[in-house]
């Protein structure tokens, strides 16, 4: 029998075994937990690209980027296809991006890197700032901006970004700013798709993480050292 | 201009666990009791509940349990020759500010400390020399026993349903438990949690190195369970998403489904929420708290909530921030080392490794918080020889799992490049084929390790914040070295595909990325008002109606978690203050 990531009697087993927990614990419908995706869900094609709060310049940056650091093949469609642009465009216009929880009060100074983030900056202030600095610096060394410039080049300026071997004029410390984004990227691919990223599950389905599904009072044993074979559940699967 | 409430006996700030047991004890005795939480109220009815609480980026990325950084936060450097500079989001740490506090997101590993901190100086002078401890190593005893101590941490451990497997009962060696912890009473009331693949080969392999592995105790039932008090557990459904996460199950040892409810149902109990406190209130003559000043967080109206007796019951750090800004006790010093407010803060150390396996599949999305096998060979027990590796302290060696989500765990052997196809593929075969094997190492006091008042910056009701200075000293990166050493000796024992050995950390602490929420120390407990700021009834030495719970109140940090003797002092106090405060209000020792 295919184990599709809910085993229901175990689950009822070990919501009984509760007591109290069991009033608790809401069940899922199955129809829901496990039926096809509602047309025009994650099943559907992805929808053309309008954004929240990247402007033009901006989206062409991140959708070279997500899809040069997520390309397709036999382990998942490319960045954009996953919806790691989504992800990031969505981050940004929402209370993350404009620095919910952000203590954002000066005097301003850099300090030294154990101190953390101490950039005047909002998240979404980052990337835009950022980004136009990073096609400042493609502009100026590869003569095209990030988006136009080719894969090699493209990795060999991550990569520098990454080591720290690319500084940016008048703009954001360039490893603040990448380490910022490739953290985004990495949300996008393994966060719920709620988000917009991690379309299809691919993200999960690539390492093989069950989702939002966890009952496994009995599995821990019956899967020891076992393969958990399971299609992926996630939040508005079960919602 | 604050409003004038009507005066109730007890005030209590922060409603965690320390709170909780204090507000369901006092209130039993008839005692008016007000409760004020910065927070909001948090259930597992309405909070937690599946599919919307298995949310890695809500609640482990974007912190929603958690202090918000944006109202108040602390200044943080690593020496007195930096400008502290503020901690502007989460990172290190991860103080919770909900009904529950912390206690709703910890991960349950609950350990008894023993006489080995509790007499600490003593110990280790006896047994190595005064000279084997460094000059500005402020480690002192306690004033506190193990045995005293016992019956309380017992009635914590069965409160909060600990699983786990007595290792010494009544001074009889039990099989498979810790054969070095200190003799309890009683077993765990509950059996040890079933065992990952991880677990099994780490005992396996630690047992063939010669150490001696236990079950770690853990606040996740094991099985269902109902407490002395009544309240019933669900049976832990090692669901993954344990630390920083609300339990679903009503698994999880956490004060919103224990002593909190019984505190409720108790008429003679107040619950205010979002009722951030900003100052404790003194008499003219310094020696008698008489309440606390608050600020509703929902419309900003201020409100003065006099009282008989003051519990400061908020994260450790946040009772000695309040103990500074209400000019409670004198500020410590580290250069002349007078003062004892902020005094002794200490952290906690770590190191891990990542085994990787061909063929094995160790389904890192199935534990629970407390999924974990542990040795206590370099910490408890006294015979392991410190002196020839030079330091005071010790550490303990662990393997398994705990909330091991995609977004944070994805381990890939050194070397893997950081994306495209290579990337995926290593970490697409490594995800489920890799297991871990960390340690937590004491820090213990320093000198020039403290907390005080920031002269720069400000929250967000214009108080100062709190400024931590502290790094890891000479000490503790001998820990972490002799740690790494046995770590990398075990794994290599094991015949991994492909090994990350662990590497003892030397850099400076960094306030980025998560450590440890560990934080202890500021308003420690001891033998006199020249040492401490609180007596070992963690009682106020300057205004006796004034008691301070939490992590504050340790005089230096043990490997272990913190939880176990944060929740038995709470009942020890509870009961000092039952049984005799409130027969003879005054000091409970005397100066």
């Amino acid at each position: 029998m295919k184990n599709d990531g809910f085993d229901r009697r175990a689950f009822l087993k070990g919501a009984v075994a509760g007591g109290a927990a069991a009033a608790t614990v809401s069940l899922p419908r199955p129809a829901e937990a496990q039926g096809a995706p509602a047309p025009g869900s994650q099943g559907s094609p992805a929808p053309a690209n309008t954004y929240a709060y990247l402007n033009p310049d901006e989206a062409a940056f991140v959708e070279a980027l997500v899809d040069h650091m997520v390309p397709a093949d036999q382990y998942t469609p490319k960045g954009t296809d996953l919806g790691l642009n989504t992800y990031i465009d969505r981050a940004l216009a929402g209370g993350w991006g404009k620095g919910d929880r952000l203590y954002m009060q000066g005097p301003w100074k850099q300090g030294v890197p154990s101190q953390g983030y101490q950039l005047p900056l909002t998240p979404a202030e980052l990337y835009r700032t950022g980004i136009a600095a990073a096609n400042a610096y493609c502009v100026k060394t590869y003569g095209k901006s990030f988006d136009k410039i080719t894969a090699s080049q493209r990795e060999e300026f991550l990569l520098g970004l990454r080591a720290g071997k690319v500084a940016f004029e008048n703009g954001p410390p360039a490893r603040v700013f990448f380490a910022t984004v490739y953290q985004n990227v990495m949300e996008g691919m393994f966060a719920d798709p709620i988000y917009g990223g991690n379309r299809n599950k691919a993200g999960w389905k690539m390492i093989g993480f069950p989702g939002v599904i966890a009952v496994h009072y009995q599995n821990v044993e019956k899967y020891r050292d076992k393969k958990y074979a399971v299609d992926p559940v996630s939040i508005s699967d079960m919602s | 201009m604050a409003t004038k409430l009507k005066e109730v006996d007890v005030v209590i700030v922060g409603l965690g666990w320390t709170g909780g047991i204090l507000a369901k004890e006092l209130s039993a005795t008839g005692l008016k009791v007000v409760a004020l939480e910065r927070g909001g109220q948090r259930s597992t009815e309405a909070d937690f509940q599946v599919p919307q609480v298995r949310d890695e980026l809500r609640y482990v990325v974007r912190h929603d349990l958690m202090m918000n950084t944006q109202k108040d936060t602390l200044t943080v450097r690593n020496n007195v020759s930096q400008d502290a500079l503020p901690m502007r989001r989460l990172g290190s740490f991860l103080p919770g500010d909900v009904v529950g506090g912390s206690g709703v997101h910890w991960s349950g590993h609950t350990w008894r400390w023993t006489d080995m901190e509790f007499k600490v100086r003593s110990l280790y002078e006896e047994r190595y020399g005064k000279k084997h401890i460094p000059e500005d190593m402020t480690i002192q005893d306690w004033g506190i026993t193990y045995d005293e101590l016992e019956p309380y941490y017992d009635k914590f451990e069965y409160t909060a349903a600990v699983s786990g497997k007595a290792g010494n009962i009544r001074g009889k060696i039990q099989a498979d438990g810790n054969p070095f912890e200190a003799a309890r009473a009683r077993d765990y009331p509950l059996p040890p949690l079933t065992p990952l693949l991880s677990q099994e080969m780490f005992k396996t392999a630690a047992q063939n190195n010669g150490y001696h592995p236990f079950p770690r105790p853990s606040a996740n039932a094991s099985r269902a369970y109902t407490n002395p008090d009544g309240s019933r557990f669900g049976a832990c459904q090692y669901c993954g998403h344990c630390q920083r996460f609300g339990c679903e199950a009503n698994a999880k040892g956490s004060a919103h489904i224990t002593v909190i409810p019984i505190a409720m149902r108790n008429p003679n109990f107040e619950l205010r929420t979002h009722a951030w406190v900003t100052k404790v209130l003194k008499d003219s003559s310094g020696k008698r708290v008489t309440g606390v000043t608050y600020t509703n967080v929902l419309n900003g109206e201020e409100f003065e909530q006099p009282a008989g007796m003051v519990m400061l019951c908020a994260y450790a750090l946040n009772n000695v921030h309040l103990m500074l800004l209400s000019g409670i006790g004198a500020p410590y010093d580290p250069v002349s080392q007078k003062g004892v407010i902020g005094k002794n803060y200490c952290y906690q150390t770590g190191a891990s490794a990542t085994l990787f396996f061909e063929g094995r599949h160790f389904n890192p999305f199935m534990s629970a918080g407390g999924s974990n096998t542990t040795i206590d060979d370099f910490n408890a027990n006294w015979d392991s020889d410190r002196g020839k590796h030079g330091y005071v302290g010790g550490f303990i060696v662990a393997g398994g799992f705990n909330t091991a989500l995609p977004i944070g765990y994805r381990p890939v052997p050194g070397g893997t490049p950081p994306w495209g196809t290579a990337w995926k593929a290593a970490t697409a075969k490594w995800y489920d084929t890799a297991m871990n094997i960390g340690m937590s190492g004491n820090v213990m006091a320093n000198r020039y390790n403290y907390l005080d008042i920031d002269p720069t910056y400000r929250n967000a009701f214009g108080l100062p914040l709190m400024r931590m200075t502290f790094d890891y000293k000479d000490n503790e990166h001998r820990i972490g070295r002799h740690a790494a050493q046995v770590i990398n000796d075990i794994a290599k024992s094991m015949n991994p595909t492909r090994l990350n050995p662990a590497v003892a950390r030397t850099d400076p602490w960094t306030v980025v990325p998560y450590q440890s929420t560990h934080n202890t120390g500021g308003t420690i407990m001891g033998t006199n008002p020249k040492n401490s700021a609180l007596n070992k009834y963690l009682q106020s030495w300057d205004c006796h109606n004034l008691f301070a719970v939490g992590a504050n109140v340790f005089p230096h940090n043990s490997v272990y978690n913190p939880t176990g003797p944060v929740g038995a002092l709470a009942y020890w106090t509870a009961d000092a203050i039952k049984d005799r405060y409130l027969k003879n209000p005054g000091p409970l020792v005397s100066a």
